[in-house]
Parts: C-alpha cells; structure tokens; sequence
C-alpha cells in the first residue's frame, strides 16, 4: 500500500504542484526560456536551480547513508543503467530538444497540463504516447 | 538579449516543490522520478512496477485540480505554437526523442545533474542547446512569435 500507492501518488501530486507553481506547465515560459537570443525569460534555470538544490543531496548524501529505501528495503535503491556517452543518446536528445522547443512542453508539464481540457495539449499528449511506442516497436 | 516574463521567486519555489517531490520517491521508494521513462512503462504496460507508475502519473494528472482548491499565483496558460503539424510533430520528437535518449528534463535535468552523472549532464546541454536553436530558428521563419 505504502510502497505502490501511497508514496507514488504523493510524490507525483508534489511533482504536479511543483511543475504549476513555477510556470513549467505554461509552454510560453519554456518557449520563452529557450528564447536566449530574444526575449529571454530565464526562470525555468530557478526551477532546475531549486529542484537540483534537493535532488542532489537526497541522492548523493540522504541516500548514501540509508542502507535502503524506507518502503522498499525488497528492491532497495534504484540502479543507473548506463553511464557511456552513446549516440543514442546524443541523437534522441537532440531530437527531444527540437520537439521541446517547437511546442513548449516536455513530458511532465504535457501530462499535468491534461486537466487544461485544450484539444492542442491533447493533441500534443497523443503524439508524444505515439512517439515513445514507435521507438518500441522500431 | 532582453530579459522578460521573469519569475524567480515562484520558479524556484516549484523548483524546490519538484526537488521535494523527487527526494520522496527515491528515499521512500528507491526510484528515479524521470517522468518519460514512467510514463512509457505506463503505456507500453510493463508489468514490472506498472501500479506504481500508474499511480505517479495519475498524482501528476490530478495535481492541478487539487492546486486549484488554494489561493497561489497563477503563472498563466498560453502555447504560442498551435499549428496542429507543428504540435504533431513536436509530440512525436519528444516522444520518440526521450525514449531514444532515455531520459528528458525530470530524468537526465532534475535527478541525472542530481546525481552528477556526466552522460546526464551531456544530454540536458544537447536538449537545451537544441531547444535554443530550434527557437531561434523558428522565430526567424516566423512560425511563431516570443
């Protein structure tokens, strides 16, 4: 109960806040961040500034001295898969970065913009569920 | 360059929100909150963990509405890009894209850069490079205006 509802609908709900809170859910202020050469409107670096400010300690210190994760000592932390620096890598990044840009939204603000109820974030929501199954199937 | 629509303190208040969201489910769950790679083990319906993942995404899919109970600033809702083959196709690179490159900017940005993980840090420079590009490429063809 904990360990599969609990914990993962809290965390997503804070996520979701999180993301409505700074702006992210907004595609003009992404757009606007990628805008450097233009008008430029720098806040998703706080957002990234504010979250790495938690995430990095909670990875690096909190998580190194806890032998497991509270509620899950049957499957313990989470390993990283890959560390090498592959193609890719490089290309699907290059190619997230021009569907990011075009559009303004990455895949958590597209997912909590759904209750926006506007037929162009589901439209958007829906290519991007076509996107992910299509590098499935290839 | 000229700087507008800027919004540091609710920014990195949000940020700071993620970054707590982020530290619950790894120091009590032992998971990454890379948002692409959840989702599409949603979808593709890995049985592997598949009620967790549901269960994160729909917290993300209901946080707005529970949001909208309490008084905050709102920081508006306006996509400057509407042409239906843009957003298409923007869906379908993000999509494809963040599978190819496992990871976007919860998974490589938020908990990669987190974990000071290099092959992390190269793929939010590639992304965010490319999205800078992409911009400056698109408001010069006019497709859309900032």
């Amino acid at each position: 109960m904990m360990r599969n509802i609990i914990v993962p609908l809290i965390s997503g709900i804070v996520f979701g806040i999180g993301l409505v809170i700074a702006g992210m859910t907004n595609p003009a202020k992404v757009m606007g961040f990628l805008n450097v050469f233009g008008n430029w409107d720098p806040s998703l670096m706080f957002v990234m500034g504010g979250a790495i400010a938690i995430s990095l300690p909670t990875f690096l210190l909190i998580g190194k001295k806890m032998q497991a994760p509270l509620f899950n000592k049957e499957e313990g932390f989470a390993q990283q898969l890959k560390k090498d620096i592959d193609s890719p890598l490089i290309i699907g990044s290059a190619m997230f970065g021009i569907g990011w840009a075009l559009v303004g939204f990455c895949p958590g603000p597209a997912i909590a913009a759904l209750t926006q109820v506007d037929g162009n974030v589901f439209m958007f929501f829906i290519a991007m569920s076509i996107g992910m199954l299509i590098k499935k199937i290839i | 360059m000229n700087i507008v629509n800027f919004t540091p303190v609710e920014s990195l208040l949000g940020g700071l929100i993620i970054g707590l969201a982020v530290a619950i489910l790894y120091l009590l769950r032992g998971n990454y909150t890379g948002i692409s790679g959840i989702y599409y083990n949603v979808i593709a319906v890995n049985k592997n963990g598949f009620v967790w993942r549901l269960t994160f995404i729909i917290g993300l899919v209901i946080a707005p509405v529970l949001l909208s109970f309490f008084p905050y600033k709102d920081l508006g809702f306006n996509m400057p890009t509407t042409n239906p083959i843009i957003v298409i196709i923007g869906g379908l690179l993000v999509g494809y894209g963040t599978q190819l490159g496992s990871g976007c900017t919860s998974g490589h940005g938020v908990c990669g850069i987190g974990r000071l993980s290099l092959r992390s840090i190269v793929g939010t420079c590639i992304f965010v490079g490319a999205g800078v590009l992409t911009v400056l490429i698109t408001r010069s063809l006019g497709w859309v205006v900032l």
